[in-house]
């Protein structure tokens, strides 16, 4: 029989100390996950696995060091813990290294509805045939959309348990399921295929979309593909989609970081206070949304989540921050922490006003991005350019497809110009937008 | 002579060849065409330094075992980084549940293989003081600064890890290999007059620690520093339809994404590619060769054996003077099709099916001298650094980021460019190829390629090549 994970957390802490360590701080979960991949009406794959793991950091006169393995039989972690205390030893002292000085409370974790147990009582067969009626639905809504990359079906439970020197032991569990489905289509065999994906997650069984909802947005999704032309280079206002407005965000997230900014590798380094976005921008971190994918108790150094307006009314008010960058910019941690720079709890553009046909409906000529693929943003000067896929808009209404073209801009202009926000916030994912629209940005085609 | 691994996971966790065959005629106990087991034991270490600050060190350890169960096309997987009996057979029955037939009688006799050597390793990374490498990074950290007074931030980051596999299947196969590879990194932060750019280098091999030197940190972080040096006086790239030169090199990453994924064998098999159902068919100019090659010693995608126990043989011929030859195989693949396991069926770890993926994909040479392809252009782009790229290998539509760029006018490279992407097709892309080179490079980044969730370390590679025209992203008109 395996220890107990709050056990094994306890006797990793006990080594630290005995090498030396003046701090430590371990964190081990255990997880199961079941995946079931269907195509065709076959079922392709199917996994299942229960695993265990522990991370580490460890403080010796303000050094720090870490370790991490899925391996959890007492020799392997004794010597990586007394590694770990050696290794440290031999990092530059950084006044700045610590585990957090304040915890705050952490918030009852029933409240915040991160576990569902009704995920359990489906049956494998049950899952299974989620994800078969999603691909079996979506492949009979439209003769075009004849060719599918497959449904998934993907359930997780997973427990952690985190444990400080200075007292902090805390620990949660949380579920996550999703389901999406990828299909092709093509309007004739001379004609190019299309495709394009969708996808529902959620830490709570009634909270994922039907088969028949995934399966009608996809279909959705990739016919509006079909017949798509290239067009020609010129400015215009560009609309976002919900989900790719969601992308904006993930941009604008890498730049709000502690971590970005001690380094100096942000557009939005020296900003606080000011205005950096048009004054429909309210941008919020919110870790304690009942049943959200990105809730969580307490981040990753123990520090009780929040909620942490970043962008109020076009004003930049906070910077995202775990202890050490906390320390570095004489901020407070916003529970945001990794211990090794920053993530998002539920990180959102608040909804605006408008409903999305309206904003549409304010553009004469431009264009409604639907997909956008590749990196091409650099955090460093907020320089903007993605390959893109969209609906050309014309005199207020979407018209054809569009494709092979590329957006640029530069992120602080955008947010400069994001002059309408929707008001369609759906919670998607850990970071969610409504429809956005952008005044202008430069679209190159042919 | 038995393969080192086996040595290893036999003494550290009583893991021998009846054990393993024991799990496999527990895999096909329902039925099932082919069953193997995976186990995997790896090491890693990663250092970082910033604001010339050794921040920290981590050690990981990551270990465990996965079970696969083929019947027909459905795969069943389980894994646990347990490496028990009891889990390892639990396993084996919970990947055994795709299969609904009677199980097979008998086992197979496990018979050892000898692998290539394609990655000597005099000293492994893993292994050495600690203390060398973080010289690396102190030593990138002063050349940088040094290099020029403009440069604010320095990070640096080295990163190597041994990864011990052991390989059983129930066709009586038996590999082991041990596989190193390290990277380093660094990524710098110039500014003047409150414009801030960004330079950045890696390398990454499969090699051990005297393939890598304190001259060589040196050099990448000068050649860092150079690139944001000319980035501070770039301006915005042009915007439209353009004909497009790619530096020897890294620009290989614009093949691996236009070409190299859409020719992966599970997305043709599925119909899900624009060159599905292409083979024999002219497309590309004459040309294009283009080859991925896990025979090559010691580069970052270079394997003894893949995730599966193929052993690449040769380069595998993805198109041939313009004509496609072949797909990227796994074993699943390749069964469905009818054609040979090609050595690509790679998995990120014991946690992962695996797939097919490339290893290491490069045009080959032509014959074009480099010079002479850049003064047959007007008016273009010459690109030398890319930050990375995508593709969507069902519509063959791809895009990449251009880090380092240069206008070309009047048959002369001219003034830097910032921010361009470029964006097209796969077949159009290699229907527009008008000159190739002589000057094949093989690159040495540390570029590491994702698909379905699963990262792999791979290798990119190209001649000099001429692009007649591609829509280049950018924010002016040109």
């Amino acid at each position: 029989m395996s220890k107990q994970i709050e056990v094994i957390a306890d006797q990793v802490l006990r080594w630290a100390r005995t090498a030396g360590a003046d701090d430590a701080e371990a964190s081990v979960h255990e997880s199961t996950e079941f995946s079931a991949g269907v195509r065709m009406g076959t079922v392709e794959t199917l996994t299942e696995a229960a695993s265990r793991g522990l991370q580490l950091r460890v403080f010796v006169d303000q050094r720090m060091a870490r370790a991490g393995t899925s391996d959890l039989r007492p020799e392997t972690l004794e010597g990586l813990t007394q590694r770990a205390v050696e290794r440290a030893r031999l990092a530059n002292a950084d006044p700045f290294a610590g585990l957090p000085e304040e915890t705050g409370v952490v918030p009852e974790t029933e409240t915040l509805k991160l576990y569902d147990p009704a995920l359990e009582e489906w049956s494998a067969a049950e899952k299974i045939s989620l994800a078969q009626e999603t691909e079996r639905i979506g492949l009979n809504l439209d003769p075009r959309v004849n060719n599918s990359g497959g449904a998934s079906f993907h359930v997780g439970r997973s427990r952690v348990w985190l444990v400080n020197t200075r007292g902090f032991a805390a620990g949660y569990r949380s579920t996550g399921c999703s389901l999406s489905l990828h299909l092709l289509g093509q309007d004739g065999d001379q004609q190019a295929q299309v495709s394009d994906y969708w996808f529902t997650a959620a830490r709570q069984r009634s909270e994922l979309e039907t088969p028949e909802e995934v399966a009608r947005r996809t279909v959705e999704r990739v016919r509006r593909h079909l017949g798509a032309r290239k067009i020609e280079t010129q400015e215009v206002p560009v609309v976002f989609e919900p989900v790719l407005a969601a992308e904006l965000l993930s941009d604008l997230f890498g730049a709000v970081t502690g971590n970005a900014i001690y380094l100096r590798r942000s557009f939005l380094v020296d900003q606080l206070g000011k205005k950096i976005a048009a004054e429909g921008v309210t941008v919020i971190d919110d870790g304690l949304l009942p049943g959200r994918l990105g809730t969580r108790p307490f981040d990753r150094e123990g520090v009780a989540s929040q909620r942490t307006v970043v962008i109020e009314n076009g004003v930049l008010r906070n910077y995202l921050c775990g202890a050490y960058s906390a320390r570095k910019l004489k901020l407070r941690s916003t529970g945001n922490g990794t211990g090794n720079g920053e993530t998002p709890t539920n990180f959102y553009l608040a909804a605006g006003p408008h409903a999305p046909k309206e904003i549409i409906a304010t553009v004469k000529q431009g264009l409604y991005v639907t997909r956008l693929i590749g990196q091409g943003v650099n955090l460093v000067t907020g320089d903007y350019s993605r390959g893109a896929f969209g609906l050309w808009i014309e005199n207020g209404e979407l018209t054809y497809p569009v494709h092979e073209i590329t957006i640029s801009g530069n992120l602080r202009r955008m947010m400069e110009e994001m002059e309408m926000v929707g008001s369609d916030l759906q919670f998607r994912d850990q970071i969610a937008a409504p429809t956005v629209k952008v005044s202008s940005m430069s679209v190159a085609g042919k | 002579m038995k393969p080192a691994p086996l040595e290893f996971f036999s003494a550290q966790h009583g893991i021998d060849p009846a054990l393993l065959q024991r799990v496999l005629a527990e895999a096909l106990g329902r039925g099932g065409d082919f069953a193997d087991i995976y186990v995997e034991f790896r090491q890693s270490t990663s250092l970082l330094l910033e604001e010339s600050l050794l921040k920290g060190s981590s050690e990981s350890v990551s270990l465990g075992a996965g079970v696969r169960v083929i019947a027909g096309e459905q795969t069943g997987y389980a894994y646990t980084n347990e490496l028990s009996l009891p889990k390892l057979l639990e396993a084996a029955r919970t990947a055994a549940a795709i299969a609904t037939g009677a199980g097979r009688s008998g086992s197979v006799e496990l018979v050892a293989r000898s692998l290539p050597s394609r990655y000597a390793t005099e000293q492994p990374a893993t292994q050495a003081e600690i203390t060398g490498k973080m010289n690396f990074l102190r030593v990138a950290d002063q050349a940088a600064r040094a290099a020029d007074a403009r440069v604010r931030e320095v990070r640096a980051n080295w990163s190597d890890e041994q990864r011990q596999v052991l390989i059983a299947n129930s066709e009586g196969q038996l590999v082991g290999d041990v596989q190193p590879l390290f990277t380093f990194g660094l990524s710098v932060v110039a500014e003047e007059n409150g414009n801030r750019q960004s330079g950045s280098k890696n390398l990454g091999l499969r090699a051990g620690l005297e393939a890598f030197s304190v001259e060589d940190a040196q050099q990448l972080a000068r050649e860092a520093v150079a690139q944001a040096a000319v980035l501070l006086t770039a301006e915005d790239a042009p915007a439209g339809e353009l004909p497009v030169v790619l530096a020897p090199g890294a620009s290989g990453v614009l093949l691996h994404e236009s070409v190299g994924h859409p020719l992966e064998a599970d997305a043709n098999r599925k119909k899900l590619s624009v060159f599905s159902d292409r083979l024999g068919e002219k497309i590309a100019t004459e040309l294009c060769t283009v080859v991925d090659d896990a025979t090559l010693p010691g580069l970052r995608g270079s394997l003894n054996v893949d995730g599966e126990g193929t052993i690449p043989q040769e380069p595998t011929v993805l198109i041939e003077r313009g004509v496609l030859r072949g797909y990227l195989q796994d074993r699943l693949s390749a069964r469905l099709m009818k054609m040979s396991p090609t050595g690509n069926g790679r998995r990120m770890d014991y946690s992962c099916i695996p797939i097919p993926r490339m290893t290491n994909t490069f045009l080959a040479a032509g014959t074009a001298d480099p010079e002479e392809i850049v003064r047959s252009v007007e008016r273009g782009i010459y690109c030398k650094a890319f930050s990375g790229g995508q593709v969507e290998p069902a519509v063959g539509k791809f895009t990449f980021s251009v880090h380092e760029a240069y206008l070309i006018e009047n048959g002369r490279i001219t003034k830097p460019i910032k921010g361009a992407t470029l964006i097209g097709s796969g077949s159009e892309i290699l229907q527009n190829i008008v000159a190739v080179g002589h000057d094949l490079v093989l690159d040495r980044g540390a570029w590491t390629c994702g698909k379905g969730g699963q990262a792999a370390a791979v290798g990119v590679g190209t001649p000099t090549v001429k692009i007649a025209k591609m829509t280049v992203g950018g924010r002016r008109a040109s």
